[in-house]
């Protein structure tokens, strides 16, 4: 059961919620933004907790939640500027909801009314990626295009232990390393993929891969914010450099299933859930923000009461999502006429108008 | 006029397309140095530099995805498979990716692309050299799949599919790519749909030959060699989608459709047109629709590739039976 990190793991803030000196890695954050990323951690794991309530509920055909995983996904994407891309799996709702993207939006993939939902330009976050590991090479051929534009933008992509063991991951480890591409691989290692643990993956820590590629690799504490932030920048400013890739696996724990589907009692203790819980990534930064002064209970009420309030917006948002027309299945397949598309739509159309009395509209 | 290779026209119009939009890059297996082991880019390296002719790692998922990522990035990428065997470890990202993301992004993303195959057999090749694996492609929506049979056509097709927006599967039929024609290299693009437009080879009035890549010359020949039919020849060039309306009017005067391609008959889009064409000539058909094609095995070793492959007499012998009926 794999809980403690080893003796590589970058860590700034101890579960106990203490500051911890790092001799390669640091970050100071002010007052507003040790309350900021508190934000944060509060309201995506509220996100989380009432998306899964939704699907309980029957609302959505599908969750994966990403509890425990926020002080990971936060933190990264903090370090990032509005411009650069991130390239998520299908679990980085935190990421999601700090890239500015609404998390009733995030919703419609798993509710069944879109296969995308936002335009990735817009949130610089690309799409979730269901099939393990493909979007890897999508941010590497991202990154080759900004180091053509000349920018010095970068790039982050998720994805997690079982991915790497993905060949399209591999790829992108050896494209991105002969580029020089300005890419982060931001490795969530939450220790299981589905049912299968690490070991079923991998004989090494898998920040040491890095090592084989030609690029540096870390192991940062996964559950510490803080860390996460400070690690990820000094990645991207590396990348903005010009002097590559790094890939950084941030060590921490998946504490829910893997998706609403899941029974994680079936493969793995309730002991190790239970250890995992004292590394909260929560938890410590309130106990950092109460001890220093940072927030008094007032802003930990209110910062609650932020929570509740977009618990709602989802409710309301979820239940008020109407069902896609059936012809928009057709719509965007091409940018251009297609003649069988033309038809199959012209053809379900007269069809539906068939049943004019059913009442499903188009 | 100028009288190209087949590979040269490819390369004069790859050129063309560089030279009039600075996002096209060329990606792939030995295309810079080398200029590609048929020689398709030779030169374009020393021309437009590494950074718009890549020579990719030997891993082909790596090419299609990365095309993905400079696709998003505004860039049209053309990305080379060097063979057509080679192609499968690209499927995923080609299938899964670039035929779902422009629908997925509800039209935002743009996957401005094009996958160039040298396909099919008989040039003596060693195994997974000698595939036509374009049914695979035709079978997902969100790809174009066209195929070019003339230089005059490889050098006009590659400049519209660079120009086209959607992700276009690009067959070279590598045994022409040798063949000699006349092009017309300053003639400016054509318009883009006509990419999607069958060609009228040979006009005739007693069966059509419908053929693709590879078989249109083999068509071609068995129509001149036989002095007893009127056969017409049509090059379908475009394979998704099909030219349905050029198709159905020639059988609908000739009453008679066989249909030629190197990939196996089973499952083939040759199977696709005789469903179509069944369907919509069923009044006008004198005979069902036949089809020639690779037989259900592997392709073969390269000594009997000769017995594989559709040829003159295959052909014929396949009119033979349509005008039987």
């Amino acid at each position: 059961m794999a809980i403690d990190g080893g003796p590589n793991l970058i860590q700034l803030l101890t579960p106990e919620g203490l500051l911890s000196e790092h001799p390669d890695h640091g970050l100071t954050l002010t007052d507003q933004q040790w309350r900021d990323r508190y934000t944060d951690l509060v309201m995506v794991r509220r996100l989380d907790t009432e998306a899964t309530a939704l699907q309980r509920h029957g609302e959505l055909g599908l969750w994966a939640p990403c509890q425990g995983q926020e002080a990971a996904q936060v933190g990264a994407a903090r370090a990032m500027r509005p411009t650069d891309r991130i390239f998520p799996t299908y679990r980085e709702h935190g990421m999601a909801y700090v890239r500015g993207v609404d998390p009733a939006t995030l919703l419609g993939l798993f509710r069944g009314t879109t296969l995308g939902g936002w335009d990735p330009a817009e949130h610089g976050f690309s799409l979730y990626t269901v099939v393990i590991g493909d979007q890897t090479l999508h941010a590497v051929g991202y990154a080759m295009g900004i180091q053509r534009d000349g920018t010095d933008d970068a790039v982050l992509v998720c994805f997690g232990d079982g991915a790497s063991s993905q060949g399209d991951v591999a790829e992108a480890f050896v494209y991105a390393a002969v580029a020089d591409a300005p890419v982060v691989f931001f490795c969530q290692n939450n220790q299981w993929a589905i049912s299968e643990p690490l070991e079923r993956q991998t004989r090494i820590p898998l920040f040491k891969r890095a090592a084989g590629y030609g690029f540096p690799g870390l192991r940062v504490d996964g559950n510490d914010v803080l860390a996460v932030e400070a690690v990820v920048t000094w990645a991207l400013e590396r990348a903005r450099r010009g002097e590559g890739p790094t890939l950084v696996e941030a060590f921490t724990y998946r504490m829910g299933a893997h998706t609403t589907s899941d029974d994680p009692s079936r493969y793995r203790t309730t002991a190790e859930g239970e250890a995992w819980k004292l590394k909260d990534p929560i938890e410590r930064v309130r106990a950092h923000i109460s001890r220093s002064g940072v927030a008094d209970p007032t802003f930990l009420a209110e910062v609650d009461a932020r929570a509740d309030a977009l618990g709602e917006h989802m409710r309301a948002a979820c239940r008020a999502m109407p069902d896609p027309s059936p012809t928009s299945m057709f719509d965007h397949l091409y940018a251009t006429d297609h003649p069988v598309v033309d038809h199959d739509r012209a053809w379900l159309t007269a069809y539906l108008a068939g049943f004019s009395d059913s009442g499903r509209g188009h | 006029m100028a009288v190209l290779t087949m590979a040269k026209a490819l390369n004069t119009g790859l050129a063309a397309a560089m030279a009039d939009d600075p996002m096209v890059l060329l990606m792939g297996e030995d295309i810079g140095q080398l200029g590609g082991v048929f020689r398709v880019t030779d030169g374009l390296q020393a021309t437009y530099g590494d950074d718009r002719v890549i020579d990719t790692p030997l891993a082909e998922s790596g090419i299609i995805g990365t095309a993905v990522g400079l696709a998003m990035r505004g860039y049209a990428p053309v990305a080379e498979i060097q063979f057509d065997g080679f192609i499968f470890p690209a499927f995923d990202q080609i299938t899964t990716q670039v035929a779902r993301l422009h629908l997925r992004s509800s039209g935002a993303l743009t996957m401005r692309m094009v996958i160039r195959v040298p396909n099919g057999g008989g040039i003596g090749a060693v195994e997974h050299h000698s595939e036509s694996p374009e049914a695979y492609f035709a079978h997902t929506p969100g790809l174009r799949i066209v195929t070019p049979s003339t230089p005059a056509d490889a050098f006009m097709m590659i400049r519209q599919a660079i120009a086209h927006p959607d992700p276009i599967m690009f067959f070279e039929p590598k045994r022409r790519y040798w063949d000699k024609g006349e092009v017309n290299v300053g003639a400016p693009l054509a318009p883009l749909p006509d990419l999607f437009r069958a060609r009228v080879v040979k006009r005739g009035h007693d069966a059509t030959l419908l053929c693709w890549g590879p078989m249109v010359r083999t068509c071609l020949d068995a129509a001149q060699a036989d002095t007893e039919r009127d056969l017409e020849v049509i090059d379908a060039r475009s394979l998704a989608p099909l030219d349905l309306p050029t198709i159905l009017e020639s059988v609908g005067r000739t009453g008679r459709l066989v249909v030629v391609h190197e990939a196996p008959v089973v499952g083939g889009v040759g199977a696709e047109i005789a469903a179509e064409v069944s369907t919509a000539c069923f009044y006008q058909l004198e005979a069902p629709v036949l089809r020639v094609g690779g037989f259900s095995t592997l392709y073969p070793p390269s000594r009997i590739e000769d017995i594989y492959l559709p040829d003159l007499d295959r052909i014929l012998e396949a009119v033979d039976r349509a005008m039987a009926y």
